[in-house]
């Protein structure tokens, strides 16, 4: 035998200059060098804070309506005036922002859900499962959405169901709508994984199936899920604020950043009162924003075709 | 010997990266003369791809970019000229065919616009003179019935039918200097020896300059008049090719020789180069090969051997060819 | 290992040996499917009857062109397809007739490693992982002895304990190369399916990995099938080699019987195609007309015969039966 050792010597050498670092680790670095979406994270990480925590320092409460203060311009007391009731808008727009932010994130985690799971059956059992899942896709996929869902939001206020639990029936419907494109995102990514030499290799070593799906399949389409996951969020909240602003979705008094821009289709409001619609639409505008710089610069540190620069 | 038509002197072409700068090619100096086939010679990763790019002015900046160095083509610095100019030669007097005919040909394109494209943009040709010429070129690359190539479509033709075709648009202007970026590789043996064969057919009709860049040996040895072996960005040897094989000196060119299996010839065991090729980010001021090399000395580590003629012809870089080297 | 040893082992592990796997008529057709219903308008025909036997210790190879199913016997010979005709017998037992788990215990005696070191590896998973997970899955090794037995076959394959942990990205080519074979090395199989194993690799780390799979061979007594398009690899490595083209045995040699007197054309046309590294070599090359039918549609009688130089009426005709020409030397052709 000739050289066995020395080889190894070898090899310690020149992998001494390569630090480990796992393919999530170089993820990060990656999207840590995207100025535009480290900005896009710095904004949305702001707003939550903002959202979440801002109504807890606030001297107002959500419903107390002060009639003598009424229609307010931004001033000392109330930062972003008041509306027609006397209500505090700075408060509302974070309360707003609560839900919409809850709405965005829960709608999507359900179509996550539903779209991951059955994209996967379909790309890895094929046969059957794949023709009747794909057909139900194609089927969601013909339905135009805005008019079911402003259906759906009429049948609601004609059930009379409170504005509270409103919320989550807009978020279960949402969801649901929004599954379609992720499952065949996902099921045609576990298509191509598995054509793969190492998922051969899995085949030839005898490998469980669940060990097949879980450890080998999965990890390698989190990548997608995580960018289009990122994506539906954005995409919910304007759901969200459309249907709000058509009076459909999250109805007053709760509110929500689309049914407080309602105020601009007074025209009294619109014109005299920028205060009462500019501030939700900025937040949608800057929120959405962020969330898009984020996944966009999430697929680019994903994406493995670009090598590590 | 015929007169020079493309010298490079002391190229350098850096890559960026975020591990640090990749110099791809380093310090290369060498040159090819009228209608010689020159071979460059090395494995994945040693700069002789990059080496024609640059001649080619093909780097793609960033993250690449030729800091130094001059490419002199009949007596004009390619480096100096501006885009006009270097676009006017590329593709007229310099051509290039590479390794995959599938991705180098436009799918949505007939074969006869891709080879009458050039004759128009670079001669000036009418189409009926365009056609004729480009039906004279199918026949001349060897594929039969050219008229009803003329009118099909890239994914109609076969690997070796494609690399013919590209063979084809790139003599289209009668070019001083054809390169040949592993035009074989992804071909099968008997596609090959066609290819091969075809090339070197056409090299002694028109008198054609050709940079072949190869990792294969054997082609190298049924092609090539000149070698150019390259390492870790850096020429290592140069020779004729009949006195490369005969006398290779650097050890890595004989290592090279020595593993590869050989028809007819078989071994009990393989000689094996040790290791492998160093990272090439931020490489020291010493003989790249050091730590491969069987023969490695103290000078080995702390300097870069110059390259230098020690026969006719016959330039290596290597220490143990050089006085100080032999002192130790 | 004093050189005359190893020619005897070689010759007591050759030709003499029992046959572990035995190939009879394998056919396997994939199905070409058009128009709008995805209707079946004809078979490409990857392997087309081809039949042979390997015997416990011995390293066959294949050789043939792109397109000239060798690949697909590789995996058809594994059932990680399925046949369409034939029958793969691994130790008597047919291998396409096994149930699930059947097959599933029966992984563990044949292994392959493929040929593109960067698609064998999943990305996300350990090195250190990826080569243990099977003992794992199969628990033949208890949970907290599976690291040592990893590091004592990544040692074996010339890879150090630190690469343990370590993700395949790191790697080189060659590198990886050891990492599949350690993987398939790890569940002591007696057949390993070595499938292009060094044609990615540049010359210098390739001859690593052909010492590294023959020394494998002998000190573990494995049974290879080695397919490669270079003849000089196979040469190299095998005891007896067959040659293809178009999902068919054109002929099947000891290795040496097969390099010193080719009798089919299409073998001597490709010995002949090899660029041999010897300038001063000038040899009468035989050079092949035309390019490789498509095997969907592979031409009547001796499917070489439109490329074949000594072609006549007969070979369009009539398929030549394959047959022993003594010296365990089969050719199918009507001139041999």
């Amino acid at each position: 035998m000739d050289q066995p050792v020395n080889r190894t010597e070898q090899l310690q050498e020149q992998l001494k200059i390569v630090k480990a670092e796992s393919p999530w680790k170089i993820a990060i670095r990656r999207f840590a060098r995207n100025r535009l979406a480290v900005i896009g994270l710095v904004i949305l990480v702001i707003m939550s804070l903002i959202c979440v925590f801002g109504p807890l320092f606030s001297p107002y409460t959500i419903n107390e309506t002060d009639v003598s203060n009424k229609n307010q311009a931004p001033n000392a007391d109330y930062w972003l005036g008041t509306d027609k009731l006397g209500r505090d808008i700075l408060l509302r727009v974070m309360l707003a922002g609560r839900i919409s932010l809850t709405v965005g994130l829960v709608a999507t985690a359900i179509s996550v859900a539903i779209g991951a799971t059955l994209g996967a059956v379909a790309g890895f059992y094929r046969k059957y499962a794949d023709t009747i899942i794909m057909r139900i896709a194609d089927i969601f996929l013909a339905l135009p959405t805005l008019p079911i869902l402003i259906t759906l939001g009429a049948i609601l206020s004609d059930l009379k169901v409170e504005p509270g639990k409103r919320i989550y029936f807009l978020m279960l419907i949402i969801g649901l709508l929004g599954w379609v494109s992720l499952a065949r995102l996902v099921r045609s990514q576990i298509l191509t994984l598995r054509e793969q030499e190492f998922m051969q290799a899995t085949e030839a070593l005898g490998l469980r199936d669940n060990r097949k799906i879980f450890r080998h399949l999965m990890p390698n389409t989190i990548p997608i899920i995580i960018v289009s996951a990122t994506l539906g969020v954005a995409g919910a909240i304007i759901t969200e604020s459309t249907l709000s602003f058509l009076g459909l979705g999250v109805v007053p008094p709760t509110p929500s950043w689309g049914n407080m821009i309602t105020a601009a289709n007074n025209l009294i409001d619109f014109r005299k009162r920028p205060w009462l619609w500019i501030p939700p639409g900025l937040c949608i505008l800057i929120t959405v924003t962020a969330i898009n710089l984020i996944g966009d610069g999430l697929r680019d540190a994903l994406d493995p075709k670009m090598k590590n620069r | 010997m015929a007169k020079e038509l493309v010298e490079f002197r002391n190229l350098e072409t850096h890559f960026k990266t975020s591990a640090g700068t990749v110099k791809a090619v380093n310090d290369v100096s060498f040159s090819i003369r009228e209608g010689e086939t020159l071979c460059v010679v090395g494995e994945s990763g040693c700069g002789k791809s990059v080496t024609a790019m640059s001649l080619m002015q093909l780097i793609e900046s960033p993250p690449g970019k030729i800091v130094g160095g001059e490419i002199i083509f009949e007596g004009k610095d390619l480096l100096k000229l501006n885009k006009k100019e270097m676009s006017r030669l590329r593709g007229n007097e310099i051509a290039m065919i590479f390794q995959e005919p599938m991705s180098s040909l436009n799918p949505v394109f007939t074969i006869g616009k891709q080879i009458t494209e050039p004759l128009l943009y670079h001669l000036g040709m009418s189409q009926k003179e365009a056609k004729a010429r480009a039906i004279e070129l199918i026949t001349l690359v060897g594929i039969p019935r050219p008229e009803k190539i003329f009118d099909s479509y890239p994914h109609e033709l076969s690997g070796g039918m494609r690399q013919r075709i590209m063979i084809a648009i790139a003599l289209s202007c009668n070019p001083k200097l054809l390169i040949a970026d592993e035009p074989t590789t992804a071909l099968d043996v008997t596609i090959q020896a066609q290819i091969l064969d075809l090339m070197r057919d056409i090299k002694s009709k028109m008198n054609t300059a050709i940079m072949m860049i190869t990792h294969d040996l054997g082609v190298v040895a049924e092609m090539a008049d000149f070698v150019v072996v390259m390492y870790a960005g850096k020429v290592i040897e140069e020779a004729p090719v009949l006195e490369l094989f005969r006398n290779p000196q650097h050890p890595y060119t004989q290592g090279l020789l020595k593993a590869k299996p050989v028809i007819n010839q078989r071994q009990e065991r393989l000689y094996s180069i040790p290791g492998q090729v160093p990272n090439p980010v931020d490489l020291g001021d010493n003989c790249h090969f050091h730590d491969r090399c069987e023969f490695c000395m103290e000078i080995c580590k702390a300097k870069t051997p110059p390259l230098r003629t020690h026969a006719d012809g016959h330039k290596t870089a290597c220490w143990l060819y050089e006085e100080e080297g032999q002192a130790q | 290992m004093s050189e005359s040893v190893v020619q005897l082992d070689k010759q007591q592990n050759g030709a003499g040996g029992e046959p572990l796997i035995q190939v009879d008529n394998l056919k396997k057709y994939f199905p070409i499917t058009g128009g709008v219903f995805q209707r079946k308008v004809g078979d490409v025909k990857a392997v087309d009857g081809v039949s042979f036997t390997i015997n416990k210790g011995e390293s066959f190879g294949l050789v043939g062109e792109s397109g000239c199913g060798k690949s697909t016997i590789g995996r058809t010979l594994l059932r990680l397809n399925d046949k369409t005709e034939g029958t793969v017998t691994f130790e008597g037992q047919d291998l396409h007739e096994l149930s699930k788990s059947e097959l599933r215990k029966m992984r563990t005696k044949m292994q392959i490693v493929f040929q593109d070191p960067f698609s064998s590896l999943n990305p996300r998973i350990k090195v250190g992982e990826a080569i243990g997970e099977a003992l794992v899955d199969h628990g033949l090794v208890s949970r907290k002895d599976v690291k040592q037995r990893v590091i004592e076959t990544m040692k074996i394959c010339g890879l150090a304990e630190y690469h343990y942990d370590r993700f395949p990205h790191e790697f080189s080519g060659g590198q990886r190369q050891r990492i599949g074979i350690a993987r398939a090395l790890i569940m002591n199989p007696e057949f390993i399916v070595a499938d292009e194993p060094v044609s990615a690799l540049d010359v210098s780390i390739q001859a690593q990995i052909i010492n590294l799979m023959s020394d494998l061979q002998r000190e573990k007594q494995l049974t290879y099938l080695f397919i490669s398009h270079d003849l000089s690899v196979v040469e190299h490595l095998c005891n007896r080699v067959g040659v293809m083209y178009l999902g068919t045995m054109m002929e099947m040699a000891p290795t040496e019987e097969l390099f010193s007197n080719p009798l089919h054309p299409y073998t001597k046309a490709l010995m002949s195609a090899i660029p041999v590294p010897d300038p001063t070599l000038k040899r009468e090359r035989i050079v092949l007309q035309g390019d490789i039918p498509s095997p969907a549609n592979p031409p009547s009688g001796c499917k070489f015969h439109t490329r074949c130089p000594m072609a006549s009426d007969i070979c369009k005709q009539q398929v030549p039966e394959y047959r022993n020409m003594g010296n365990d030397h089969f050719v199918a052709c009507h001139f041999a």
